[in-house]
């Protein structure tokens, strides 16, 4: 379990974090999001210990970073911000010093290793140099390091940034899969990932926390009621007329498609669809579309941290 | 200490691994060789003073630039975040490659015991200066090494790191050659801090413990500046 309380970082005169708390359970996959420098790699190097707080503090599994900085280290597995990893050393002997610097015994670092390998697929790499691996192939050796000592607690920064549309499922369905039994805590910058791996997700733009439920929270949250939008071969005018003085909803747009047909976008406070459809039958209406506009994190993403 | 030594072995093969150390050993070998053989052969000399009085020369260059890399590179790379978040304490990072260069160090030092040896059978080798000498040797490349980790630790630039190293270590070694500019009291200050000083001290087969304790000092000192520096985790 972690709890950010009050959490204040500066550099120098720039405040990267302003007074953020928040708490992710055990087993909890949380989703870090915020716009690029809203503070979320900041936030996370405080809480695997590296950077010092100004303000505020981490406990981790009850234990304050700063005065239990080793015992909380030990639970924590972290992928900084663009992998780095030592250039000059071949994967597994890369794997091997990590292990031995985590404090896993000489004699059971090849199990370890070998199950790092199986999990985040390094057979092909383990003999070759890091500095001739692919992104892909970095960041899955910097999973691996990451978690090659069994951690509770993963943190990972950006964990998919750089990858291609393949790699992005692969490590997404890895992190998946390596969140049933772990708390996790990754930032990213892409919504759909949030929406993919993440059970709660916390939004700080501007060093400041503006968001922290489910994502279904989330979405509810967001102001204005529900849209739907519909299309038809009928007569633009005689169809906004009907509508216009339908009393479940409000007529936001109209006017002709691309292919020819008519469209509507109407906004009320509940679903309306069923309603729709009726009316729509009841006016010999030829109904080609009808869907409600979906409201996703995107929304929610922008709403809380544009302007 | 088990992490320390860990940190010590990666650091040495990544010595091993490319080609600094092998330069590093070839180039000093090759010149405090011409030194040696060039007194024993063309002045009749046989002495190890011409190497232990080139050596420092040698290590004025070789030692920040051995230690150029060790914090430099890792916060270029991103890597001293890893390793500074891996359960160990800063100091232990610092230690272990300090430790990695005095073992590269002391291997280049006995790499120069063939001098020695072949002095000792060709007749009288001076036992005390020799001693002292080695001894002296060790302790002012660990202080150099030393400074040139704080150096390292300054910049993510390996090229500034170098110079600023080598200024440090510079200033060090002018200190007690220009007392004649300044006046009597300072001048004496200035000798005591000279690091070439201590070591003519040293090489003569004195071995004074005052001498010795300059060199644990200074180490000691840039060892602590480091820890401050690294303790400010700079980006």
């Amino acid at each position: 379990m972690i709890e950010v309380q009050n959490l204040s970082k500066s550099y120098g005169p720039v405040e990267a974090v302003r007074s953020i708390s928040f708490r992710v359970d055990q087993g909890e996959v949380v989703g870090f999001l915020g716009p690029n420098g809203a503070g979320k790699s900041t936030t996370m190097k405080v809480m695997t210990g590296y950077l010092p707080p100004n303000e505020g503090t981490v406990l981790v599994d009850g234990m304050d970073i700063r005065k239990e900085a080793l015992p909380v280290r030990e639970r924590i597995g972290y992928l900084p911000e663009s992998t780095p990893l030592y250039a000059d050393m071949i994967t597994y002997d890369y794997l091997e010093f990590v292990a031995a610097m985590r404090g896993i015994p000489a004699e059971d670092r090849p199990a370890r290793i070998r199950a790092m390998t199986n999990a985040c697929g390094l057979h092909d790499v383990l003999a070759k140099r890091v500095d001739a691996l692919s992104k892909g192939y970095r960041q899955r050796v910097g999973l691996a390091q990451a978690m090659i000592h069994n951690p509770p607690i993963l943190i990972l920064d950006e964990p998919t940034s750089g990858l291609d549309p393949n790699q992005i499922v692969e490590i997404r369905e890895l992190i998946r899969e390596i969140g049933r039994e772990r708390t996790v805590v990754l930032s990213t910058h892409i919504l759909s990932e949030v929406q993919a791996s993440c059970d709660r997700v916390i939004i700080i733009d501007n060093g400041v926390l503006v968001a922290d439920g489910t994502p279904e929270e989330l979405r509810s949250s967001l102001s204005g009621g529900e849209q739907v939008s519909i299309t038809l071969l009928d007569n633009e005018e005689e169809v906004a007329s009907v509508l216009g003085s339908w009393d479940p909803a409000e007529v936001v747009e109209h006017g002709m498609d691309d292919n020819g047909e008519t469209y509507f976008r109407l906004n009320s406070s509940s679903d309306i669809r069923a309603d729709l459809f009726r009316l729509a039958v009841s006016h010999n209406w030829t109904l080609t579309g009808l869907h409600r506009e979906g409201k996703n994190l995107e929304d929610v993403f922008r709403q809380l941290t544009s302007g | 200490m088990h992490q320390t030594w860990i940190l010590t072995k990666r650091e040495l093969r990544a010595y091993f691994d490319g080609p600094a150390a092998y330069v590093v050993l070839c180039v000093f070998l090759a010149i405090t060789g011409w030194f040696f053989s060039n007194a024993l052969f063309l002045q009749n000399v046989a002495s190890l003073r011409s190497v232990f009085s080139i050596a420092p020369f040698i290590f004025l260059f070789f030692m920040p630039a051995l230690t150029m890399s060790s914090f430099a590179e890792e916060r270029r790379a991103g890597t001293l975040e890893l390793l500074l978040t891996l359960p160990v304490r800063d100091w232990q990072v610092i230690l272990g490659k300090l430790l990695s260069v005095a073992l590269l160090l002391l291997l280049a030092i006995v790499l120069t015991f063939v001098y020695a040896v072949t002095l000792a059978l060709l007749g009288d080798l001076d036992l005390g200066g020799t001693v002292g000498g080695y001894l002296g040797l060790f302790l002012l490349g660990i202080t150099y090494g030393a400074i040139g980790i704080w150096a390292s630790s300054l910049t993510r630039n390996q090229i500034v790191a170098f110079i600023l190293g080598f200024a440090i270590i510079f200033l060090l070694f002018l200190l007690d050659k220009i007392t004649d500019f300044v006046p009597g009291q300072l001048g004496v200050i200035m000798q005591y801090l000279g690091a070439d000083y201590h070591f003519q001290n040293l090489m003569r087969g004195v071995i004074d413990t005052r001498d010795i304790l300059y060199y644990v000092s200074l180490t000691g000192f840039a060892f602590l500046l480091t820890t401050y520096t690294l303790a400010k985790r700079p980006e």
